[in-house]
Parts: C-alpha cells; structure tokens; sequence
C-alpha cells in the first residue's frame, strides 16, 4: 500500500498528496493525517473518486485508508 | 447536498450579522473586515498613528475567542506550530499590505460586492488570478512544510492575548487610541460587535470557512463545499443591504473604496497568491488562530506589522485612490511571495522531503 504522511500540513497540501497518490497507485493507498479538517477533507475529495474508505486510529493521528 | 448545510447556513448567518453590524453603527460593507479591522487595532494600541482608523475590534477579539471556545468544547484544539513561522509572519504582512492597497480582506470584498461596490468585483478577478498563480506553486509541490505538536500553553496565549486586549477595551484603558472620525469611529456598540465575533468565530471553526478555499478547490479538485459559503454569504448580505436600503450599484462614491481598478486589481492579487501560499483567508488564520495553530497567530502579528507599516508609510489606499507608495509596494509584495514561492517549491529543490512514502 501507498502510505502518505499528510501530518502537519497546511491546507489544501493533505488532499493533493492524496490526488498525486491514487494517480500512481489507484487500487489502494493510506494517508495519515493529524486533524480533523484534513481527515474531512482527504475523506470528501477520495469518496467523489470513488473510494470506498477504512479508518484507523495511530495515537494522536488517523490513517486514512481508500480502496477502489 | 446534506453536508453542505453546515457552510450554506454559516454564510447566510454571516451575512446576515455583517449588514446587522452595519447597522449597529460599523462602516458601510464593513460588518466584517479582517484587514480593516486588524489596520484599527494596531491604531488602536499605536502601532500607527492613522487618526482616522484607530479603534480595537471587538468582532476580532470575539472571532478569535469564538473559536477557542468552540475547538476546546468539540475537543479540536491542539497547538501546533514551527511551520515556516517567519515566512508566514513576512506572507501577513504581504497580505495585509494588498488587502489595505484594495481597501478590504476577502471577506469584505465579499461584502463590498453584495453592497452593489463593483470595484470590488475588479478585486475578485484580482483574488481569482491571484489564488490561480499560487495554485501554479502548490501544483509544483511547493510547500512551509510541516507543523509539530507544541505545548498546549503556546496555543492559549492568543486567546488570552485577545481576552487581555478585551479587557483594556471595556476597563476603558486611557492609553489605547480612538476615532473621533473617520471609518475608526464608526463602529457597532463594544458588546454586539464582540457576540457577533463570537457567533461567526465557533461557525467558522466548525465549518471550516474560508474564503480563499472556496475558489482554489474549485479550481483544484472541483470541490464545491467552500465556495458554497462564499457564496451563501454573498447572497444573504445581498438580499439584507437591498433590504436595508445600503445596496449601490456603481463604482462611484462607494463607502470606503476607490475606483483605481488596476491597484484594485493587483492589490487583491498579492491577497489571493499570499493567502493560497499560507492555506487560507485572513479569516481562517484568525480561527486557526483560535485553536492553537501558532504560526497562525504568528501570520496575524504579520498583518498587524504590515497594517502599522502601511499606514506609517503611506502605503494604504485612501478613498481618492492608491497611493504611489502603495503602487510600489504592491510591486515589492508580488516579487516577495514570488520569492517565497519559487524558494519552498520541490520542483526548484534538491530537497525532498515532503510527504514521501515510507511503506
């Protein structure tokens, strides 16, 4: 799997590392971010791809997984 | 549609409470003005010495607390900085410096625009090619790179900056500095200006309004869920300053505006570029504030800075137009967030370190 580190990053830099991620690899990947802003808008931006998601908590943080 | 609710109604509440404040007794198109109000504040405390734009905002104050409130209730304050932090400080500065060449912050071009000012639609076109040479950056990886988790005592500071300001305010302290005339003088009594900060400060917290957002993920990801509240908020003042009798339509004569649209223009370019560049409108860093993002705080103490050195210098525009100060400081603004554009972008670095894969 793709695992993208988006911790920390300002907006919109989370949901771009997730659009450059599927292009490379579109079956699945994981993003980690460390705020809800960016969870959201990681989650919002992958569902209208199409992305069926799976989340899971690393301490502070949320990996966000997406599946096709 | 569901979950564009949230934003639809926070723009129509802001709306609302902008023309309302107006008439409470703020400037016309001013209900809110993140730029404007900043300028006042530094005049306020006298960081400049504007006789006319001097006044501590309490709608700023109460934005800022509004969403501490509201971030340490729904358990979404974390302090967080060490992101660049003089870089986003010298990016307020710019910003605000554009914002006052325009007369306003994007928020109040919103404003300005539902009052029937079409200067102020020179300034979204301005706005929109700005936000589009700051998308060119973020599609060629640039980046301030990451913030880190802080002490939490880091992240009260502002608010309590904000609260301690507050205080001085209504204990009526003899040192701060006040508008006899002038748009400083024209404002909403003290407690109705800060409850309507309060208000729009938990809104924006939770829905994440942000201005600049709206337009740059339209044009990114053609993501519509920002831009509904842009524009929720553009409708709803619409229909209240109609309402009300303050709606305009010209470009003459329009309150606390000019009618050069080329400064119009460039001015709201250096806000729409520097705001893409530091992830959002001068509004959203106010309420990242809020919730203890630091280098937040540190891009406000920014455009406070740019808001002192803009009046000192004779840089802000008057309602006669912009200044030739002004002129070339929207030049040395653009070739600064160049600068600071071309210098954290990955493709003009051999560094890389953003964002890589380790699986």
């Amino acid at each position: 799997m793709e695992r993208i580190d988006a911790r920390g990053v300002s907006c919109p830099q989370p949901v771009l590392m997730a659009k450059n991620a599927v292009e490379k690899s579109p079956q699945e990947i994981g993003i980690l971010v460390d705020n809800n802003t960016a969870k959201n808008n990681v989650s919002r931006f992958l569902t209208n791809k199409g992305y069926k998601l799976e989340y899971r908590n690393e301490g502070e943080d949320t990996l966000i997984i997406a599946r096709k | 549609m569901k979950e564009k609710r949230g934003i639809i109604l926070t723009g129509a509440i802001i709306g609302i409470i902008a023309v309302l404040l107006v008439k409470f007794g703020n400037p016309k198109n001013m209900g809110f003005c993140i730029a404007c109000f900043i300028r006042d504040i530094a005049g306020g405390i006298g960081l400049h010495s504007a006789p006319i734009v001097q006044y501590i905002r309490p709608e700023v104050i109460g934005l800022v607390l509004g969403s501490f409130l509201i971030s340490v209730t729904g358990k979404e304050f974390k302090t967080k900085g060490g992101s660049s932090p003089f870089t986003r400080f010298i990016l307020g500065m710019a910003v605000m410096i554009g914002a006052l060449v325009f007369l306003g912050c994007p928020l109040r071009m919103i404003l300005r625009i539902a009052g029937g000012d079409l200067n102020a639609i020179v300034g979204l076109a301005g706005f929109v090619v700005g936000i589009f040479i700051g998308i060119q950056f973020l599609n060629k990886g640039f980046s301030l790179r990451r913030n880190y988790s802080l002490s939490s005592f880091e992240g009260y500071l502002f608010p309590i900056a904000n609260l301690g300001l507050f205080i001085l305010l209504v204990a009526g302290f003899s040192m701060l500095k006040f508008s006899t005339e002038g748009p400083g003088s024209m404002h909403a009594p003290i407690w109705i200006s800060l409850i309507a900060g309060l208000i729009v400060g938990a809104l924006a917290q939770r829905t994440r309004m942000c201005t600049v957002g709206g337009i740059r993920d339209m044009i990114m990801f053609k993501d519509s869920y920002l831009i509904f509240g842009f524009l929720s908020i553009l409708v709803v003042a619409l229909i209240g300053n109609i309402a009300l009798g303050y709606f305009n339509l010209g470009f003459a004569e329009q309150p606390v505006a000019h009618t050069d649209g080329l400064w119009n223009f460039l001015g709201m370019v250096v806000v729409g570029w520097g705001s893409v560049l530091l992830g959002g409108c001068p509004l959203r860093q106010l309420i990242l504030a809020g919730e203890g993002n630091t280098d937040s705080a540190i891009t406000v103490m920014g455009s406070l800075v740019g808001a002192a050195i803009a009046h000192n210098f004779g840089l802000a525009s008057s309602t006669a137009g912009a200044s030739p100060n002004g002129k070339v400081a929207v030049f040395v603004c653009l070739a600064v967030v160049l600068a600071i554009s071309i210098a954290n972008c990955e493709a003009f670095s051999s560094k890389r370190s953003l964002g890589k894969a380790n699986s």
